[in-house]
């Protein structure tokens, strides 16, 4: 916020005024814009796999992009700036930070100007809501925020404000793939500068509350209209503090379509991971325990592998590392391979255990009868192992469900990156986080339920005998 | 048990008798197999040998079984009995060695198992019924499916012509009122019943049995020797390894007697249990006493 986000009043609409400005240079590209979400962290990363043509969300002109990235020309300037608490005195400049602790976005310019302060104690952050949650909480004395930051976070809220004058300059431009698309980044300049020369970039700005006296020296647009900061006051009304109980009602009723969308991303995601990990898994544990020497060693290397490294990491590689030897997969995909292979190690081995609790002379039983190894596990073996099995595996489907929340990094909003999202928009970590909660358990219901069914089953069965075997 | 088989024992002991020795030098010498091979002859094992890392479990085992006949084989624990018979169909592999059933032919020379030979074995063994010790029935499946299951899957007949045979087959081992239950409901006796069905269910052309009436008590077992004895006037041809020394004396057309890895004698059950050949039989025979 303010630059993309979910409408506040309406939360399954995207807004912002990079969103308005994208809209409008879409409308005089004469294309359709499709817009895609990712985190912040996978940015670049997701525009240099050709996941999509450009990037507009508050990313700098610095050096350091400027070699990686080509960039339209800026569609906004603007500098850093000082939050405090309101009764916070004496922090008014860049200078007078010395000896106090600060809070910033990581990679920002302003996070390079507080490093090169040895004598101001530094904290980074992924989030700013988490930065304006520390200053509320006193764990900051100040922050240091690209100016519409400032703006929508710490002057909009009656417990901050910005105070001193502007620090440093910092421009924000549309990001393409190193060259590449020369072309579209030729017209998306040309609509640009139509766009500054008619005004138009003007008016969305000013509807956001966004037009500062930097906009006006870059542009040398002097002129006042007279424009209402419609989208600045809706946000204001939207996310002032709801008072009353049917206020935060509303407002939490008016979560839930996108928390439903979160939950079927979440529960599709863990879904068809498990199917890959039932599947996989079985593979490796009967590869492990009937195959020759050297699959079930190739098996035990997986599952150790698998077992030894960090899912976060798993999950990147797939996403963001494959595509280095060219294997391009969606998001969604990349999620679901990257969760569906490690859990298929954990099941390989559940597997396994129910394979070796099926007494051996089961196998030699369906051997003497003539049939096929294959045949064996396919109709004895597997379909007993299967039974001691079940309630193992309904567990791991439960872990699952809410391992599945590590791929939000890779640009999927399932329910954790819901909750992210809307607690970040209004500031209330406690209402959305109920609300997520309660979405996770009703998910994960059905199988806590299927997993006491196996177990009363699977008690019943060994009752009833069967101990001779 | 151990009254009954006392008893008999010493009757047998004590009552000497002659009967015409068996000429079992015919068949414990290796033959080479093709022309001289009998039509009768249904199964042929020659110089099986087989070892477990050093212990040496067979050596040179040769053993020929005619049609309809009921072999049993004694023996110490340990002496290698159970290995043979598991030989036979090759659920344990010999070292070296023929297995010959019917007419297919297995020759080991102590070279490595390879998916061919499986091929091979899985041709032998559709000649071969097996019971095992512990019954081994599929406890995920009820009585009529354990019987019904093989020859769905191997031979793909047709269902309800595979249900009719194997409702027959339960009738016969006196089990067609247990059909749909699951085999952890069953006694022990009624558990093997059901195996031998099982084993039946195949049409096999030998039954193997690897001590069928160890795990159960003496009342239960006759059920089973039962079966066993009703089989063998059918005309099937049956090898037992046993313990039971009062059914194998009483129901078998010969027994084999084994020690240490090897055949010792063969013979006549009344002969072998009256007037052992060799001093090691008379003593394992003695011991039971």
């Amino acid at each position: 916020m303010p630059f993309t986000f979910h409408d506040p009043a309406e939360e399954s609409h995207m807004a912002g005024f990079e969103y308005d400005i994208m809209q409008e240079i879409g409308r005089r590209l004469g294309r359709e814009t499709q817009f895609t979400q990712n985190d912040w962290d996978g940015l670049i990363p997701g525009l240099q796999r050709g996941f999509y043509d450009m990037v507009a969300d508050g990313i700098e002109m610095t050096p350091e992009h400027v070699d990686a990235l080509d960039f339209s020309r800026p569609y906004y300037v603007t500098a850093e700036r000082i939050v405090v608490r309101r009764d916070q005195a004496g922090l008014d400049s860049f200078d007078r930070l010395g000896g106090h602790t600060v809070g910033t976005i990581k990679d920002t310019l302003a996070e390079r100007m507080l490093r090169s302060r040895t004598d101001v104690t530094l904290r980074s952050y992924d989030e700013e809501s988490n930065a304006f949650s520390d200053l509320r909480n006193s764990r900051l004395d100040a922050v240091l925020l690209d100016g519409p930051i400032a703006l929508y976070y710490g002057e909009a809220d009656p417990d901050f404000r910005i105070v001193g004058p502007p620090v440093g300059h910092l421009s924000y431009g549309i990001a393409f793939r190193k060259g590449t698309n020369q072309d579209l980044r030729r017209r998306v300049d040309a609509a640009l500068q139509t766009m500054v020369a008619d005004g138009s970039l003007h008016r969305i700005l000013a509807r956001w509350n966004l037009w500062t006296p930097e906009m006006a020296e870059w542009t040398g647009d002097h002129s006042a209209p007279d424009i209402v900061p419609t989208e600045w006051e809706r946000y204001l009304a939207s996310t002032a503090p709801a008072r009353g109980w049917s206020a935060r009602f509303y407002r939490y009723a008016g979560f839930l379509p996108l928390i439903g969308r979160g939950a079927l991303l979440t529960l599709a995601v863990s879904g068809c991971a498990m199917v890959l990990a039932v599947g996989v898994g079985l593979a490796l544990a009967l590869a492990r325990r009937y195959g020759p020497s050297w699959l079930a060693t190739l098996a035990s290397i997986y599952v150790e592998i698998v077992r030894g490294t960090p899912l976060l990491i798993q999950i990147l590689f797939i996403f963001y590392g494959l595509p280095s030897i060219g294997v391009r997969l969606s998001p969604f995909v990349a999620g679901v391979i990257g969760l569906g292979l490690n859990y298929a190690a954990y099941e390989a081995e559940n597997y396994r255990a129910g394979l070796q609790s099926v007494a051996r002379g089961q196998m030699e039983a369906a051997t003497a009868l003539n049939m096929t190894h294959f045949q064996a596990l396919r109709y004895v073996v597997v379909p007993q192992a299967f039974r001691v099995v079940v309630p193992v595996m309904t567990n791991d489907f439960i872990s699952l469900l809410k391992d599945s929340s590590l791929v939000s990094i890779i640009t999927l909003t399932e329910l954790s990156q819901t909750y992210v999202r809307l607690s970040s928009t209004y500031f209330d970590y406690f209402g959305p986080g109920l609300m997520v909660g309660a979405a996770y358990l009703l998910l994960g219901l059905p199988f806590v339920r299927l997993a006491r069914l196996a177990e009363k089953r699977l008690a019943v069965s060994e009752r009833h005998g069967g101990g001779r075997h | 048990m151990v009254v009954f088989f006392s008893m008999f024992c010493v009757g047998c002991l004590r009552l000497p008798e002659t009967y015409p020795s068996y000429d079992d030098h015919e068949i414990a010498d290796p033959v080479e197999t093709g022309s001289a091979f009998c039509v009768e002859t249904v199964l042929r094992a020659e110089s099986l040998c087989k070892s477990f890392d050093s212990h040496k479990v067979l050596r040179n085992v040769s053993l020929t079984v005619e049609r309809g006949e009921l072999v049993s084989i004694i023996g110490p624990s340990g002496c290698g009995k159970s290995t043979f018979l598991r030989c036979l169909n090759f659920l344990e592999i010999p070292d070296s060695g023929v297995v010959t059933i019917a007419d297919d032919s297995i020759r080991r020379n102590g070279g490595p198992w390879r998916s061919s030979d499986e091929a091979l074995a899985h041709q032998l063994r559709a000649h071969v019924g097996m019971v095992f010790q512990s019954f081994n029935l599929f406890p995920h499946r009820t009585v009529l499916d354990n019987v019904m299951l093989a020859p769905r899957v191997v031979k793909h007949v047709t269902p309800s012509v595979i249900e009719a045979e194997a409702r027959d087959l339960l009738a016969k081992v006196g089990l067609e009122a247990a059909a749909l239950r699951y085999p952890s409901t069953l006694s022990g006796g009624q558990q093997q019943r059901a195996a031998i069905a099982r084993a039946l269910a195949m049409r096999p052309d030998v039954m193997l049995y690897d001590e069928p009436t160890s795990a159960l008590d003496p009342r239960v077992a006759e059920e089973v020797l039962e079966v066993m004895r009703a089989l063998d006037r059918e005309g099937m041809t049956q090898i037992v390894v046993t313990h039971d020394m009062r059914f194998a004396r009483a129901a078998s057309d010969r027994i084999v007697f084994m020690e240490s890895g090897e055949i010792i004698e063969i013979g006549d059950p009344d002969e072998m249990c009256l007037n052992p050949n060799d001093p090691r039989t008379k003593e394992f025979l003695g011991a039971s006493l």
